[in-house]
């Protein structure tokens, strides 16, 4: 799972993301959580990618907040220092020596999904690799194929409607 | 312990002073792991002898345990505390956020002393302590209302615990609980009274942290284990799928499903309050502790039509178990679903018990029925079995408490049967409500001798039913025998703050190898010993504040009424006390 981007079609590079599936069958648990940090080694929570918060008190359920790997990464537009790397397909990559830990990426990111390292000063970026999926009992998350961008699928002859393509699907 | 496990932290919180410190005790930690273990060794240094349950000087301890935050359903808090409800042993564990947060602050055990002399709320954020003025929040009439100010108010969504007191809690309700993520509880034994009497109105506890372990490869492993043993196997599917519900129907049909204050151990309406009517017509969502795949709360969705508007409804999403459907069903007559969901949206409100206030109206409702209460000591409120209005304006009233009646039911039904009468029916044992369980002694015998009278001290139900499967009577000795045995492993698994649900997947040899790979080398004799030693501690704290297990009252309702275990005595009865006594 180390690298997190598969190949496949006539050579091109098809990424994964993690997809919220359905968060109305999310129960609260963190087991993601716990499933993230725990990949590194470690116990607790912290430095943990994906997070799982009350939507607003248990009574009305939780969200589930984590990188959705967009084709055109906000977070990427405002890094200074081209820190963080588009993924072919969409999302980032860290590349943490060029980062100067400014957090102009967790302000950019709509969805509230990077979380911020405080010991290290830098943003937690999730790598892809649905490792938190495994542990989710209930099939809120799972790590989906992305296929190629608008422009490549035009090219490659993929259209809409193809489950390849990348559309917008909300989730 | 591992080198930077924080768990041997002790935060220390002064009310009066408002001051807090921490102390490192990694011996303490070493010698009884956490939890229950840690919780009855502080009490003892803590908590003076013959102590004021409702002054400054009772202690509240929160205590968890080295497997939280490393493995899934080791997600208790055990609270400790000298009870004001029946003047001994205060211990109550509740699941939510409250453990995870409290070992990701850094902690593994929170100690708060002294009484404000303001309402008062407190923060904890890792290593930060704020005293924050309550003074707002306090008398508000809904709990619901004071969590949702707190969660606006304080940082940490999704990774806190938010612990409050509704008004039951302010009136000092010797069975007022304290309310943890909306749906858990520290119900029983009144330390929602012991945060009112020392003004204190809520705890909100965050951080983040890691943990380290002893073999990285071996945690991931032992992690999968367990992870796989609590959301596959057979062991946990009853707390999956329809939840402890599920017992409602079995016991019922087996004559041990405790109706109307136990004048009958079988209710006529058992069908309509049944776990599988209420997944079926109610179930709206399932909710989790903070670490643990089971998800076994469930919650009611409600509709509720506003009488004078039409098209106007709010829904409610309330919590619901075996224990609410006993407390607020079959114990008070109710079949009406929607009132009964109705009674316990208003204890939770209240912020009461609900398992003691079920029973304490159950109590009230036959004493009038048997004339020794009237309308006189009821302010004008006729009490009838099935009755769910009635209930829910008496649950206020035990709350406002506007006549003498009714300041003895916030006292319990072993005070109000001293005041009134009516003892033989006053369903409490050791001072504390009876849990919904009829089936033999062994289930009495349990909540007799436990040292929180829970049903979860020793499960003795599950004797009553082994007996009954086999066809073999029950010995004094033996139940006595085999419930400490229970009780003294239940000491580990509390000590290690596993949810006791996971009893079947935490054996010791799990349990072993988990402590290991959280750097703690202890061999099942070890453990055995520890569960031996903390029962024995928690009986010479009891002792000392005066239970004696020789007198504790039997009520006379429990041998009268048919269980499946056939008949039993007081005799039957006094003969298994006493070998517990020698046991512990």
């Amino acid at each position: 799972m180390d690298d997190p981007r598969t190949w496949c079609g006539k050579g091109r590079v098809v990424a994964k993301r993690l997809s919220v599936v359905d968060v109305d069958r999310c129960v609260g648990c963190q087991a993601c959580m716990f499933a993230c940090v725990r990949r590194l080694g470690q116990g607790g929570l912290r430095g943990s990618r994906i997070r799982v918060a009350s939507a607003g008190g248990m009574r009305k359920g939780f969200v589930v907040i984590v990188c959705r790997a967009c084709p055109d990464p906000p977070c990427a537009h405002v890094c200074p220092e081209d820190a963080l790397v588009r993924r072919e397909g969409g999302g980032v990559r860290l590349k943490s020596e060029r980062c100067i830990g400014c957090g102009n990426c967790v302000r950019a990111c709509p969805f509230g999904a990077i979380e911020w390292d405080d010991e290290q000063e830098k943003p937690l970026i999730c790598v892809y690799c649905g490792y938190c999926a495994e542990y989710c009992p209930y099939e809120v998350i799972e790590l989906e194929e992305i296929g190629p961008s608008k422009d490549d699928a035009a090219e490659a002859g993929i259209t809409l409607g193809d489950p390849r393509f990348r559309g917008d699907d909300g989730k | 312990m591992l080198e930077g496990d924080p768990l041997s932290r002790i935060l220390f919180i002064d009310l009066a002073r408002r001051s807090h410190w921490v102390e490192t005790r990694p011996e303490l930690f070493e010698e009884a792991l956490g939890g229950a273990g840690i919780g009855i060794r502080l009490l003892e240094e803590e908590c003076p002898q013959g102590a004021d349950p409702l002054g400054p000087e009772n202690p509240i301890i929160f205590s968890v345990g080295p497997l939280v935050g490393l493995f899934p359903v080791a997600s208790k808090t055990v609270a400790m505390f000298k009870s004001p409800h029946n003047g001994e042993l205060g211990e109550s564990h509740a699941g939510g956020r409250s453990a995870v947060a409290i070992r990701m602050a850094g902690y593994g055990a929170i100690v708060i002393r002294g009484a404000s002399t303001k309402p008062v709320y407190l923060v904890i954020e890792g290593d930060k302590v704020r005293f924050r003025d309550a003074s707002a929040l306090w008398g508000m009439r809904s709990g619901y209302t004071a969590g949702t100010v707190l969660r606006r108010r304080e940082k940490g969504s999704g990774m806190r615990t938010i612990m409050r007191i509704g008004r039951a809690g302010e009136q000092q309700v010797s069975y007022a609980c304290v309310i943890t993520e909306t749906y858990r509880h520290f119900g029983r034994l009144g330390l929602g009274a012991v945060f009112g009497s020392k003004q204190l109105k809520a705890i909100v506890i965050s951080g983040k942290r890691n943990l380290p372990v002893s073999d990285r490869k071996a945690y991931r492993d032992a992690y999968d284990a367990i992870f796989q043993a609590a959301t596959e196997s057979e062991l946990m599917k009853k707390y999956h799928q329809l939840g402890t519900p599920m017992n409602v129907l079995p016991l019922n049909t087996m004559g041990a499903l405790p109706t109307r204050n136990l004048q009958s151990a079988r209710f006529e309406g058992a069908e309509e309050i049944s776990g599988e009517r209420l997944a079926a017509d109610y179930l709206g969502r399932r909710v989790a502790c903070t670490h643990c795949p089971v998800a076994c709360i469930h919650l009611a969705a409600l509709r509720i039509p506003y009488p004078h508007d039409p098209y106007f409804y709010k829904t409610l999403m309330l919590g619901y178990d075996h224990e609410l459907i006993y407390a607020t069903g079959s114990m008070l007559g109710l079949t009406d679903v929607p009132g009964m969901l109705r009674l316990l949206d208003e204890i939770e409100i209240q912020g009461l018990d609900a398992m003691s206030t079920g029973v304490v109206l159950a109590w009230a409702t036959e004493a009038m029925q048997r004339g020794l209460v009237t309308m006189a000591e009821t302010a004008g409120l006729p009490l009838a079995f099935g009755d769910a209005d009635a209930y829910i304006e008496a649950a206020r009233r035990i709350v406002l408490q506007p006549t003498e009646f009714y300041r003895a039911l916030a006292r319990g039904v072993e005070y109000a049967s001293s005041v009134y009468g009516g003892a033989d029916f006053a369903l409490a044992f050791g001072g504390n409500e009876m849990p919904g369980y009829h089936t033999g002694p062994a289930c009495h015998l349990g909540y007799l001798t436990g040292a929180r009278h829970s049903h979860l001290d020793s499960a003795g139900y599950g004797l009553d039913q082994g007996a009954v499967k086999k066809g073999e009577p029950l010995a004094p000795e033996k139940v006595a025998e085999a419930l400490i045995a229970e009780e003294r492993w239940r000491q580990v698994l509390a000590s290690l703050v596993v949810c006791f649900f996971a009893r079947g997947v935490y054996d010791p040899e799990t349990v072993r190898k988990a402590l290991a790979i959280a750097g703690m080398e202890w061999t099942r004799a070890d453990l055995e010993d520890l569960g031996r030693k903390t029962l024995r501690r928690k009986y010479a704290f009891k002792g000392r504040e005066g239970f004696d297990l020789e007198k504790v009252r039997i009520p006379a309702r429990i041998m009268q009424t048919p269980s499946p275990a056939g008949p039993f005595d007081e005799k039957f009865l006094r003969e298994a006390i006493r070998r517990y006594g020698e046991l512990v």
